[in-house]
């Protein structure tokens, strides 16, 4: 199951020209871009393990472009988001969010049902992926 | 219309016109901007509009299909100190720009402490950090051959280096690095890496500046800042010059412009204690002789002159261990 995270996510996977041309984007606007990676699909896993300082002073998207294809060396196995932190005044938050890299395969989320007091049942999801440890969960 | 032979790719122009080109580019503004703003210096203006030239055709041709690599455009300057070579790079990387080789144009200068890191691991991702920060413009490394210490087998630039010969092979499309350095030392360097020879297309010379170059360039400098000088003033420059130039620590360019504000140091000194009453502005921005000939370069020696800030400390003392 292909996950559908951030911008973009309902195309067809970004080439590095693609990367390129949304991060100069972001740069242009005066945004920070950063790299990011993580093996925890969940979409409630909001913060994941930097690649390196956002990039608050490069003018030019090859850099972004040449530390996406860095990390996916050290960490081609998982998932790689490239976002764009807006610093302004009453903003200061991600502006930006796209996947430019996720596993070979991806085997989807479990509906997980608990049964609560009386006939109450709370339902949850929960990533076939994340039942191995860290670090194994994507070959 | 009877002819219709074009039946070649439409996108694909069949002509090109270079004159066109040129004028559309902005390049010729950057060639005039050369010619009027930079003093002497025309072997490297002839060498800067052979560049240019061999990049419009290389574009034409490109725009043809003829061309499909990017040129190699990675650059080294050599010269004495105070000989433009920080300007002229400056100049380049607008080149460079306008031509739609650099996407961006601007210039990141940096010398090896911004390069080489202080411990094992420190050092790739400071030159990493460099590179990105260039990408997109003009790499400018001040004094190259720091990078390299051949009496330190263990010295970090030596890492510093590989990472750069990397970048620059690999990201040739993303920048341009200019290497700059006195002319020996830079033989010397790139005898030791010959590595970074072959990978640089362009070695521009800068020659030193004649005395009447020189008059002229201060001249120029003083004109910037509203300054002038009087006839009297001109000749003790000239002489100035002269005399300068047969001394150690001559840096060209940057010793006239360190003459000159101490002449100008000496001018308000004297306007300060000389003036009685209110002075009208051409007296405020005329430097007379005396201010000039107080200079200790005419007591003949820079024995007495050891402070004299013409170049950074570093050099000198480097330069003192030779």
């Amino acid at each position: 199951m292909k996950l559908r995270q951030g911008q973009f996510s309902f195309l067809p996977d970004l080439s590095d020209d693609d990367i390129r041309v949304q991060a100069q984007y972001a740069i242009d606007n005066g945004w920070a871009v950063s790299v990011e990676y993580s093996d925890d699909p969940h979409p409630r896993n909001t913060y994941w393990e930097m690649w390196g300082h956002p990039m608050f002073d490069n003018p030019d998207a090859a850099a972004v472009v040449f530390e996406v294809n860095e990390c996916r060396k050290e960490h081609g196995g998982k998932y790689i988001r490239v976002i764009a932190f807006d610093a302004s005044p009453g903003w200061e938050s991600i502006r930006m969010s796209f996947i430019v890299n996720r596993p070979a395969t991806e085997p989807g989320f479990r509906l997980v049902r608990q049964e609560g007091e009386g006939r109450v049942v709370r339902y949850t999801i929960e990533s076939y992926a994340t039942r191995e440890p860290e670090g194994q969960r994507y070959a | 219309m009877t002819e219709d032979a074009d039946t070649d790719a439409p996108t694909r122009p069949t002509h090109v016109d270079l004159a066109q080109s040129f004028q559309e580019s902005g390049v010729r503004d950057v060639l005039r901007e050369l010619d009027e703003t930079l003093i002497g210096l025309e072997p490297v203006k002839s060498r800067i509009r052979e560049t240019a030239a061999l990049l419009l055709v290389d574009k034409a041709r490109r725009q043809m299909g003829l061309a499909t690599e990017t040129p190699t455009l990675h650059m080294s300057f050599t010269g004495n100190p105070g000989t433009g070579k920080t300007t002229v790079a400056l100049k380049m990387a607008d080149l460079l720009h306008r031509l739609g080789y650099v996407r961006k144009g601007h210039l990141v200068t940096v010398t090896r402490d911004d390069l080489v890191g202080q411990y094992i691991g420190h050092t790739a991702p400071k030159t990493k950090e460099v590179l990105k920060k260039a990408m997109g413009g003009v790499l400018f490394i001040d004094e190259a051959y720091y990078l390299y210490r051949p009496e330190n087998e263990r010295d970090y630039g030596q890492e510093a280096i590989e990472i750069l010969l990397q970048v620059m092979e690999n990201n040739r499309d993303d920048l341009v690095v200019i290497l700059a350095g006195y002319a020996d030392r830079m033989d010397r360097f790139f005898a030791s890496n010959p590595g970074f020879r072959s990978r640089i297309a362009h070695h521009i010379e800068f020659p030193d500046y004649t005395n009447g170059e020189l008059l002229h360039i201060s001249e120029r400098m003083l004109a910037a800042q509203n300054y002038r000088l009087d006839d009297g003033a001109r000749v003790a420059m000239a002489e100035y010059i002269g005399a300068r130039r047969g001394q150690p620590h001559f840096a060209n360019a940057r010793s006239v412009r360190n003459a000159l504000d101490r002449a100008r140091l000496r001018q308000a000194n004297r306007l300060f204690n000389e003036a009685k009453g209110p002075l009208d502005a051409d007296t405020l921005s005329t430097i007379t002789e005396p201010d000039l000939r107080a200079s200790r370069v005419f007591q003949g020696g820079l024995a007495v002159d050891r402070l004299d800030g013409d170049r950074r400390t570093g050099q000198a003392m480097s330069q003192a261990a030779e």
